[in-house]
Parts: C-alpha cells; sequence; structure tokens
C-alpha cells in the first residue's frame, strides 16, 4: 500500500475531449501516455517519480478498461528491459524512474535497447533529480542520451506542452526508431497546473496480439555483424530522421521578436525563470511577451544544427542557459557555429555559474551580466531588480544565521528503524566504533544527528557491496545496513550473494520495514500486505539462506532494543565465519498508523475494547540530560522548559503526536538510562471486569495514598 | 557603460509588467503545508486566475523543513501568464511560516523583504533535533527572530496559530489559511475562502471553526486576557506563618536568616529538600545556608547582591535532593501524578488507565539504600557483590496501578526513615561538602568564582552511567578550576568550563577548554 491514495486522482485519468484536467505535473504525464496509446507501462519509484508508479497502481480498472499493461519493475534496469517488447512489435510502452541514480542502474538495458533501436514508440520519464530537493547527486541525464544517442526531451515546465511533448514524442521514436528521453524537474512534477484534455486511445496493437504472433529478427539483435550496423544505422538514419522530424514539427519554439542583435537559447525547463528575470529587467512582461529572441530547446538532444544556425546567423551575440555542468550545449552549439562559420559570440557559463539550479534570481544576474557585455542599450533605465540583501546584510539578521538551528531529516514518529541504531549505539559504547557502510533508504538518516552511525553510501542496494573489500581478520568486524527496498532492487545477489561466495565476515543488517518506504511506502516482494495483484509476503531469510548464508537472524520487533543489541554483539563477536545476517522486521510505522488508525477509531466508535498506548515522561523524575534523546531522536520525543526556578535545563516532554511504539522505554530500559518513562494504557469501552479490577485496585490505592499524603508536612506555606 | 544607458527612456515591454501575487509556505513535512497550498490554488482558480504552485514533497524527508510555493494572475485576454517555479528573494508577498525557528529561516533565505512581505507566522516552537540533544539547554533564542522580524517584514501577523488549531480541534494549516484571509493581502472576499474549505467535506466543520477564528485573531487583535491575581507573594516579601508549627518555624528562621535577594531560592529549596525527606532535614538545609551566607556577608556579598547566597539556596537544594530509588518510588505512587496523567491524556470516566514504569535496577542502587557500613563491606567484595547484581540488573516493567506493584513501589517509597543512614546518602553528602569547601574558600578571594564553582553542580544529573558521566564531568571541572583558580579570570574560565561540559556528552568540548587551560596554567 503506497502512502498516499490516488483513488480520487485515478478519476482523473478517464477525461476526454473538451474536459480540462487540474492536477500535479506528474498525473498530467500519466494522463499524456495514455493519450498517446501505451500498450504496456513499468518502471521503478523514487522521488520524484513515486506518484507516477503509485497512480498507476491505483489506477487498475483505467488501464484494464484500456488494456494497458502495467508492471511494477524490480529495479530501473528491469524497467528499462522491459521496453525490449517495442523492438520487434509496433507497441507503444514507457517506463518512469528517478534520474541519474535509476539511469545508471538501467543503463546497461539502455545500452542494448539504443543500439538495436525499436520499432513501437518507447519512452523513459526521467524525473530529474538535480538541485533543489535533489536527494542523490548533482549529474545530468544528458550524458546518458548523448553517450547511447537517446533524443531528450527536455519541455518547457507547463502541463500543455509537457502532454504535447510526450504525444510528439513517441511518434518522433517511432520515426526515428529510436528510444526517446523525457525530463521533467523536481519542481514541475509535483507542480499544479492545467490542459485541455483528449480522449485516451487503446493501444493499435497490445501485448496479447505480440505474444500470439511472435516476430524475430536477427538484425535488431545486440551480435556482430548486426551490431556495427546499428552504428551506422545511428548515425545515417535515425539521426536525420529525428532531426527532420523535431524540425517539420516545431518541437523546439522561438520567441519574441524574430531579429535581433542578441538572444537567448535555453534548455525548455529553464523558460519560466528565464522569462521572470526578462521581467525584473523590464524586457518581458509576465505573460511571456519578451523583447529579446528566445529559441527555446524542447528538445536538448539532438541540437538540430540547422535552427542554432537560423538562430544565430543574425545576432552579435547569443547567451545559453543550460543547467548543470558540463556544458554540453555550450559546446554543441560552439561546434556548430564554427563549422558554419557564423560569428555570434556564445556566452554561458562565463555569466551563469557552472553548477546549481538557475533560479530567477540567479538568471537575472546572469542574463544582466550577458547585456551588459553585448547589448547594454537593452538594459534602459534598469527598473529596480528584487534585492533582498540590504535585508539580509541588517546586524539583526546577520545574528539570526547563528539562531536558527539546522533541520536535518529525520526517522517518523514511533519508525522502527530508530531502535536499530539506538542498539547499535549501545553496541558502539561496549565494543567500540565500528566501519558501518549505509545505504539508501529512510535507515540512510542514522547518519545525521542523533545518531551518527554510517561512512559511505554507494547506491541502491549496495551498503552490503560496499564492504566487500573489507573482508579480512580484523579486531572489527565491517557492518553494513541495508533495506528491504534495497535488498530486492539487488541487494540479494550484490550484498548477500557475494559475501557468501567470498566467504566475507561482516555484519549484515537487513531493515525490512515491509515496503519501500524511502519512496513512498510501496509493495515489495516481503511486503507482508495482501495484495490482490502481486505476490508478496516472500520471505527474506528464506532468500538468504537460499542463497546460501548459514548465520541468519531473524528479528520480528525491532522495538526489542535489548535483543537488538545483543544479536549484534553475537553477530560482531561470534566464531562462525562467513556472513551474519540479520533481519530485522517491524512495520513501517507511517504506513502502519494509515492502516491501522481508521480501524482503531471506527472499532471506539463501535463499543470494541480497545487498548491504546501512549508515553509520557514524569517531568520530576528527568533530570534534563537528554540522554534518551540522544539515543532516540523521536519527533515526538522533545524538550519543555519547567516553571521552577531550580532547574536550569528544560525536562524531557513527549507531545500528542506519541504512537507508543515503545522505543523510548526500551532505550531506557537497555541503556539504564532512568526511570523517567512510563507507558500509559488507556482502555477504551473497557469490559465490567476490566471497571471492576481498576476500581478495587485504586480504592486501595487511593487509601495508601491519602494515608501518605497526611504524612507530609503541608508545603503551601512555600508555595 | 552604466551612464550612458541610464539616460535611456525604455518603455516597458508590454501592458502588463506587473507580476503575479506570490506565496511561499515555509513548513515542516507534516504539517498539512500541502493542503493549505492546493485550498489557496483553488481559491484563486474559482475566481478565474491561473494559479501555479509546485512543491518537493520529501517523501521519507519528514522533519526537514521545505517551502511551498505558489503564484498566482489572472489571465490577459486569453494568455497565460509563464509562472515561475521557485520564489525570487526580495520579491515575495506573503511568507507563511508554521513554526517560529522557519519564520527565521524564510529570513534568511530573503524571502521576507520590507517593501513587500506579509509575514504570517506562528510563534509556536517545535524543536529542532540540535536543540533537543544538548546535556544543557540547547534550545534557540526566539528573540532574535522577533528582531529580525520588525526589521524584515512589511506587516507581520505572529501569533500561536498550533494552540489556536488545535483549540479548535483542527491543524495548522486551517489556521494559516484564516489569517491569510484575515490579512487581506489576496482581493478575495472571507466567503470565497469558506466555499474553498467546504468543498473539502471530511473535517471541513472544525476547519471552518479555527479559520474563522484565526480570521477574528487577525482582524482583532489578541483576544484582552484578564491578568492573573497575583496569588504568589512576590519573591522577596516573608510569606505567612504555615500551618504546621515546625515548618512555620523553619519558615521564620529562612526569613529571618537570609537575605532579600536568595529569599525567593531559598522557599523552593526549602520546600524541594523537606518535600524530600522531612522537617529536620529542612533544617538542616537551612544550617547549611546559613554558613555559607556567612562567608558571602564575609565576602563583600552585599555589593553582589548575595549572588553567591542565591546560587546556594538554588544548588544545595539540588544537591540535597539526589535522585535515589526511594526518591523515585515515592514519586511514582503519588496521587497527583496519576492525576496529572489522567489530566494530560484528556481521560474520560468511562476509561481505564493503567501505567508501565521501565526500570532497571543495578545492585548500585541495592547497595546506596543500605546502611553505609554494611554497602561498604558488600562493596568490598567484588564476587558477592556480581552474584547479587545478576539477580538485580535486569529491566523490570513495572505495573504502577496493579495491587502487587503498588505495594512494592509504596514500601520502598515509604523507607524515607533509612536514607540518612544509607551509604549513598554517605556519599552524596561527603560529596557535597567537598564541593561547598571549595566554593566557600574561592569566595572568599574571587567572589565570582565562588558563585561559579557552586553553579557546577548543574552537571550532576541523570541516573546510574548517566550520573557517573556527570559526576566526572563535575570533577573534571572543579579540577581544572583548581588549575587558574589564582588568576583573575579565575571565574570567567569557570564558566567556560561548565558551558563547554553541557555542549555535548561524551565531554569533548570540556577537554578542548582543559587541554587550553593546561597550556598556560
Amino acid at each position: 500500500m503506497a502512502e498516499r491514495s490516488f483513488a480520487r486522482e485515478v478519476e482523473d485519468l478517464r477525461l476526454g475531449d473538451g474536459d480540462t484536467f487540474r492536477g500535479e505535473g506528474i498525473l498530467a504525464i500519466t494522463k499524456a501516455l495514455l493519450q498517446s496509446g501505451v500498450a504496456y507501462v513499468g518502471g521503478y519509484q523514487g522521488s520524484p517519480i513515486s506518484h507516477l508508479m503509485d497512480v498507476l497502481a491505483d489506477a487498475k480498472d483505467v488501464l484494464d478498461d484500456l488494456g494497458v499493461v502495467f508492471q511494477s519493475s524490480a529495479n530501473e534496469a528491469a524497467a528499462a528491459a522491459m521496453l525490449s517488447a517495442s523492438v520487434m512489435y509496433p507497441l507503444r510502452g514507457a517506463v518512469a524512474w528517478k534520474s541519474t541514480v535509476g539511469t545508471n542502474v538501467a543503463s546497461d538495458a539502455l545500452a542494448n535497447l539504443a543500439s538495436g533501436g525499436v520499432t513501437g514508440g518507447t519512452m523513459i520519464i526521467v524525473g530529474e533529480d538535480y538541485g533543489e530537493g535533489s536527494s542523490i547527486m548533482q549529474e545530468r541525464t544528458h550524458a546518458f542520451a548523448m553517450k547511447s544517442q537517446m533524443w531528450l526531451l527536455d519541455p518547457r515546465p507547463e502541463h500543455e506542452c509537457i502532454v504535447n511533448l510526450i504525444e510528439k514524442g513517441f511518434e518522433l521514436s517511432e520515426v526515428s526508431n529510436t528510444p526517446v528521453m523525457l525530463e521533467v524537474r523536481v519542481r514541475a512534477c509535483h507542480m499544479h497546473g492545467s490542459f485541455a484534455c483528449k480522449d485516451n486511445v487503446r493501444p493499435a496493437h497490445t501485448i496479447k496480439d505480440a505474444l500470439n504472433n511472435p516476430k524475430r529478427d536477427v538484425n535488431r539483435i545486440v551480435l556482430p555483424p548486426a551490431a556495427y550496423e546499428h552504428e551506422q544505422e545511428k548515425i545515417k538514419t535515425r539521426m536525420p530522421a529525428a532531426i527532420g522530424f523535431i524540425r517539420d514539427n516545431k518541437l523546439n519554439e522561438w520567441m519574441g521578436p524574430k531579429h535581433g542583435k542578441v538572444g537567448i537559447i535555453m534548455q525548455g525547463g529553464m523558460y519560466n525563470n528565464v522569462i521572470r528575470a526578462l521581467q525584473y529587467l523590464g524586457l518581458s512582461d509576465a505573460y511571456g511577451n519578451t523583447q529579446i529572441p528566445l529559441y527555446i530547446m524542447n528538445v536538448t538532444y539532438p541540437v538540430i544544427d540547422t535552427e542554432v544556425a537560423e538562430f544565430c546567423v543574425d545576432k552579435e551575440a547569443v547567451l545559453i542557459v543550460e543547467e548543470g555542468q558540463p556544458e554540453y550545449l555550450e559546446q554543441a552549439i560552439n561546434t556548430v557555429l564554427r563549422r558554419k562559420d557564423i560569428q555570434a559570440r556564445v556566452h554561458g557559463k562565463d555569466v551563469l555559474p557552472m553548477g546549481g539550479d538557475y533560479t530567477a534570481q540567479v538568471l537575472l544576474g546572469g542574463v544582466r551580466e550577458f547585456l551588459e557585455k553585448t547589448e547594454p542599450r537593452l538594459l534602459g533605465n534598469r527598473p529596480p531588480a528584487p534585492d533582498a540583501a540590504p535585508v539580509l546584510n541588517h546586524p539583526a539578521v546577520e545574528k539570526l544565521k547563528q539562531v536558527v538551528p539546522a533541520r536535518p531529516p529525520g526517522l517518523c514518529t514511533g519508525c522502527p528503524e530508530r531502535p536499530i541504531f539506538a542498539a547499535m549505539k549501545l553496541v558502539e559504547e561496549e565494543l567500540g566504533q565500528h566501519h558501518v557502510s549505509a545505504d539508501i533508504g529512510c535507515h540512510l538518516f542514522s547518519i545525521l544527528p542523533p545518531f551518527n552511525i554510517g561512512a559511505t553510501t554507494m547506491g541502491f542496494g549496495l551498503g552490503p557491496a560496499s564492504t566487500s573489500a573489507f573482508n579480512v581478520k580484523a579486531d572489527k568486524r565491517s557492518i553494513a545496513v541495508m533495506g528491504d527496498g534495497g535488498f530486492w532492487h539487488n541487494g540479494l545477489t550484490s550484498g548477500i550473494g557475494n559475501a557468501v561466495f567470498n566467504k566475507h565476515d561482516g555484519v549484515f543488517v537487513i531493515v525490512d520495514n515491509y515496503y519501500t518506504s524511502a519512496t513512498g511506502g510501496q509493495d515489495i516482494l516481503s511486503s507482508r500486505a495482501v495484495n490482490k495483484r502481486r505476490k508478496t509476503n516472500n520471505s527474506i531469510v528464506q532468500a538468504v539462506k537460499g542463497i546460501g548464508g548459514q548465520w541468519v537472524r531473524q528479528l520480528d520487533r525491532t522495538y526489542d532494543v535489548g535483543k537488538m543489541r545483543d544479536t549484534l554483539k553475537e553477530a560482531l563477536t561470534t566464531k562462525e565465519e562467513g556472513p551474519k545476517v540479520i533481519v530485522a522486521s517491524s512495520e513501517c510505522m507511517l504506513n502502519k498508523q494509515r492502516r491501522v488508525k481508521p480501524q482503531i477509531n471506527k472499532a471506539i466508535k463501535d463499543g470494541t475494547r480497545i487498548v491504546k498506548e501512549r508515553f509520557g515522561v514524569d517531568e520530576d523524575v528527568c533530570t534534563g540530560d537528554h540522554a534518551c534523546i540522544r539515543l532516540s531522536g523521536c519527533p515526538s520525543l522533545s524538550v519543555k522548559q519547567l516553571d521552577d526556578p531550580l532547574r536550569d535545563d528544560p525536562v524531557a516532554a513527549i507531545d500528542n503526536s506519541c504512537v507508543g511504539c515503545g522505543n523510548c522505554g526500551e532505550v531506557s530500559e537497555a541503556a539504564v538510562l532512568c526511570p523517567s518513562f512510563y507507558r500509559a494504557d488507556v482502555i477504551h469501552n473497557p469490559t465490567r471486569w476490566d471497571m471492576f479490577k481498576s476500581r478495587v485496585a485504586m480504592s486501595v490505592i487511593g487509601w495508601l495514598q491519602r494515608r501518605r499524603d497526611r504524612r507530609r508536612p503541608a508545603l503551601e506555606a512555600l508555595a | 557603460m552604466r551612464d550612458e544607458t541610464v539616460r535611456l527612456a525604455l518603455p516597458a515591454a508590454g501592458e502588463a509588467t506587473e507580476r503575479p501575487i506570490s506565496i511561499a509556505i515555509v513548513a515542516m513535512g507534516g504539517q498539512g503545508g500541502g493542503v493549505l497550498t492546493d485550498w489557496i490554488v483553488q481559491l484563486a482558480e474559482n475566481h478565474g486566475w491561473v494559479a501555479q504552485s509546485t512543491s518537493v514533497p520529501g517523501v521519507a524527508q519528514r522533519t526537514g523543513a521545505t517551502i511551498y510555493y505558489i503564484e498566482a494572475m489572472p489571465p490577459l485576454d486569453g494568455r497565460k501568464p509563464i509562472l515561475s517555479l521557485m520564489p525570487t528573494p526580495g520579491d515575495v508577498d506573503v511568507v507563511m511560516a508554521a513554526e517560529f525557528m522557519e519564520a527565521g529561516r524564510s529570513i534568511l533565505r530573503g524571502l521576507v523583504t520590507p517593501d513587500r512581505t506579509t509575514l504570517i507566522a506562528s510563534n509556536h516552537r517545535s524543536f529542532a533535533i540540535g536543540e533537543k540533544i544538548a546535556p544543557g539547554n540547547g534550545i534557540a533564542d526566539g528573540g532574535a527572530v522577533t528582531g529580525a522580524i520588525g526589521i524584515a517584514a512589511k506587516t507581520e501577523i505572529i501569533f500561536d496559530l498550533n494552540a489556536l488549531a488545535i483549540a479548535h480541534g483542527s491543524v495548522i494549516s486551517a489556521a494559516m489559511f484564516g489569517a491569510l484571509a484575515g490579512a487581506g493581502v489576496l482581493p478575495f472576499s472571507r466567503d470565497s475562502y469558506l466555499d474553498v474549505i467546504r468543498s473539502g467535506g471530511k473535517g471541513a466543520k472544525a476547519s471552518v471553526e479555527t479559520f474563522e477564528a484565526a480570521f477574528e485573531r487577525v482582524k482583532t487583535g489578541p483576544t484582552e486576557v484578564a491578568a492573573p491575581a497575583p496569588t504568589k507573594p512576590a519573591d522577596d516579601t516573608p510569606s505567612s506563618a504555615a500551618p504546621d508549627p515546625q515548618l512555620g518555624a523553619l519558615v521564620a528562621r529562612l526569613n529571618q536568616e537570609l537575605p532579600g535577594p536568595a529569599l525567593g531560592m531559598a522557599r523552593a529549596g526549602l520546600r524541594k529538600v523537606v518535600d524530600f525527606q522531612d522537617v529536620a532535614y529542612g533544617g538542616e538545609y537551612l544550617d547549611i545556608l546559613k554558613t555559607l551566607h556567612a562567608a558571602d556577608r564575609n565576602a563583600g556579598g552585599d555589593a553582589h547582591a548575595y549572588a553567591f547566597t542565591e546560587a546556594a539556596a538554588k544548588y544545595l537544594a539540588n544537591a540535597m535532593t539526589y535522585d535515589d530509588v526511594i526518591r523515585v518510588a515515592d514519586l511514582k505512587t503519588r496521587a497527583s501524578r496519576r492525576a496529572r496523567i489522567e489530566s494530560e491524556l484528556e481521560m474520560s470516566s468511562g476509561q481505564v488507565l493503567q501505567t508501565t514504569e521501565f526500570m532497571h535496577p543495578r545492585m548500585e542502587e541495592v547497595m546506596g539504600m543500605l546502611p553505609a557500613g554494611f554497602g561498604r563491606w558488600l562493596g568490598a567484595r567484588p564476587r558477592l557483590l556480581g552474584w547479587l547484581d545478576r539477580r538485580v540488573n535486569r529491566g523490570r516493567r513495572v505495573r504502577t496501578y496493579s495491587l502487587p506493584w503498588f505495594l512494592a513501589l509504596y514500601v520502598v517509597g515509604g523507607m524515607r526513615g533509612l536514607r540518612r543512614r544509607s551509604l549513598r546518602h554517605a556519599v552524596e553528602t561527603a560529596h557535597r561538602d567537598s564541593w561547598l569547601k571549595a566554593a566557600t574558600e574561592a569566595v572568599g578571594t574571587n567572589y565570582q568564582l565562588g558563585v561559579e564553582i557552586l553553579q557546577c553542580r548543574r552537571l550532576v544529573k541523570g541516573y546510574s552511567d548517566t550520573h557517573s558521566r556527570g559526576l566526572s564531568k563535575f570533577d573534571r571541572t572543579l579540577a581544572a578550576i583548581k588549575l587558574v583558580e589564582r588568576r583573575e579570570d579565575a571565574a570567567d574560565w569557570a564558566r567556560r568550563l561548565r558551558e563547554a561540559a553541557l555542549k555535548d556528552s561524551a565531554g569533548t568540548a570540556l577537554d578542548g577548554v582543559i587541554q587550553t587551560i593546561k597550556t598556560f596554567a
């Protein structure tokens, strides 16, 4: 079950001619795929593409009606390989993932796909995870497009343009027998906008048709001598066909005056911010009515030589707005101009920063500098541009820099992974620090305070593999952490299989929370939910044993910090050889709450006996040293200042977001911290026996309490 | 170049060089920023405007700070405006912050500028992890944000939106929507805001109530709260006699023996000490305090508003009320404790409460309760001690309000009669005496140093290992102070040492200061 239900949004996928779609960019993309008549879709979740996968998963009925096949792929390589269905058959297909990380995983399949070429239109939707909000790395999909020769679409961030480009992109793919990539940046994926819908299209040729009528053509297979032919085909046939289509269908756009001394060439994705920057300079209105000629490359690869030449031929200088590095477009355009001997000077990374987001503010600076160098008259009387510098330089604001605390992301309230890392901290106190390889997933947050565990992260599912060099006898063993998501993505073979085969003596912790939680809680092989459309409930432990793991421990309640600590200690100290695998399982609390909360509320309403648990801190027992927080970091465990002149430091306090997971109590018990924590069990709709027991106990307790209170000195006089 | 261009008249490019209304919502994951964003978009679209919102749903990155951004503008002759995906510093009309430090962060990002920004911010705090993990008080200074808001914002609407939302059974997003309506920055009527909330269906009623309360709060300002009647006597006035004659005598002594500035603290201290043990123990407290005050007077404490006596009143009380098993058992079994939990949980009469304590007694704690001589005897026999420890030392889940467990706790809580003869008491008393001796010696030659040494008691806290770590920090700090005690700036060094000791649990910062001291002392 995914984190977010798209049951309502899925209805928008049924909209047709004459309707207006309003919603998130990623949903618009999904709708565009259906309007393009895709026969199959697949992919691997990951921000910013997760919602696309979730929508497809929730859209079973719509897809079934249209005869569209949907697969949740095991990883991006599996998704890319799926596109091979379009090699022999005229099937349109699309896959999606987070780039560049997903593209890295997929690139083997992509290279083969691009070599043989495709018959049916294939599209790879990549959530370009660049710049602000980027969770992994600052690379560009552009390089993959160039190296495998796949066309790269980079549409203006506007629903209408994106949808149109997807439809045209399939045609482009078919005309040029080449896979097409469409990149959308993070904020564009989650951008709210609208577009005029068309009817969905049933695939002309279906997967079933293909299965019933198999075809093979040796010339499309990556084997010599066909493979050598592919290279020539790419250069002589496919590229010219693509260029012709892109030009004829005007996929790239011209805006503003036809002629001018200077002009701006940009990636489509940069358009909105360029317009805003021009607006600040008085060179455009809010509706994109610009005074400077613009050439907008909605297709950033291939570069259309003739279009570039036509745009530049009458200009003294052009500015290239290309986010990220290296400056592929700037290099390509320089080549075009030199070959054609066009004299327009090329500016780009000389006035714009080499790296980082091209926000309107950054572009304002770059465009202004460009114009100052080339055509200062355009800057006119320089209307005041927005500038926060006077505020930022004010001493009161300067002072704020020291005050505002960093807010690193962390594990959720009640997260079952927290006790695992608390246990690791406890083991660290006993046995010293170890080399810990972390992995991608929520558990990566263990690298941050308060845990500060983990030395490297090498890629999804590669935590175990990244300890493989440490396969020597030493006083300490290496520890690798990997999630269930990473385990099924590739970690079973690259990590566990690798360790078994090489007789690696290290410790391997598999954090199993029943979902790929970091990407939004999608089901995977070992999910324990019943999923009618997939086969879940496949055991990680059995998989590990099946691949040859001998020392395997399963902990089915991660909150048992003491047991977790002892198991880790045993794994680090046992004489047994080979990998020591610990599978620590508890359900992702976010998913669990979403599942269980409505059930509990309903049960309470219906009068069923329910025990609700919550934790609390006795503030007069707490001494305010915050050791518990250093071993937990739970968002619901905070501090509060008491109204007591004798106290200097705030005491621990648990707010009402507590879900009663028990971690704080377990930690304070296992770490022998302090007796301030208590768990409060509130019985809703108690039975008569509950009431009777409580009444009897409380009458005795009440009598004892009153007896002692009578003996206490009356302290009111000192209040 | 500039001079040439400045004189050129350049007309605006188009008819409308005006920009869209821009709204940035700065929030943390899980604060409902997404819902609020959708409401604002729908509000604008309902008026025929073009609205665009962007966000970075940090799928897993809960609790990190994030920005939701909205731009909206009417179309012009059917042409849609080109809207930006990120706020530009210096060009934001409304910033809404769902937490006070996040308001500060938005100022640091340059989103709040005095020429155009209306800042709507909740002044409640949700502490960042860095603020919570300090062994001392790591809470950031909200005053700095207040100061910066005064500089940066054109209009400020600051109040506890979170409390208002909770009071009306809803979440902060509804309160922020109400505050936005009340601010009147958008040209839309109050009713059109309400239409948007009502169309949401589920939970609409509580949201509407919260919206309206926030709207009113912005329109009319804070509701006048009657000043609370002063129930407590002011700090420096003597209090009336107590009903308990023995305690009354102590209060009279306190008022008579101690200087005005220390009276409030001493009363709180006396209260804590008597509550911990008995009236006689309160007498002991006053005896010691009297001696310390005499040292203070001799050291010219008059000129320092008797800071030494005041600090002594505070930290002596804390030292005398060490956290032992008896105290914990007593606190856990009090009627007032159960009442507090019941009110925190907002229990109703048809519900039943049980609590479970997470206790982990060790032999050390048991030994501390034994008579001092016996305890020492046992302490000298490690094998026996280890054998006993293996029987005692384990985590125990104590069902507080089940009769057997309650009785056990009740009996332990009633053992104060044994306390003054116990090993723990002997250890604590010895430690206390040497600390007070050091402080008293210091105050005679360097008044401020004496006060600082008293304040070092703050380092001793926690239970078991945490307590030992605190003690060790305390000992290292006092030893380092010894090295510099003859210097004029000894008090500054003492303060630096103490602050460093409270920075991290391992004492790394403290070790750093000690190393520095050793380079010159």
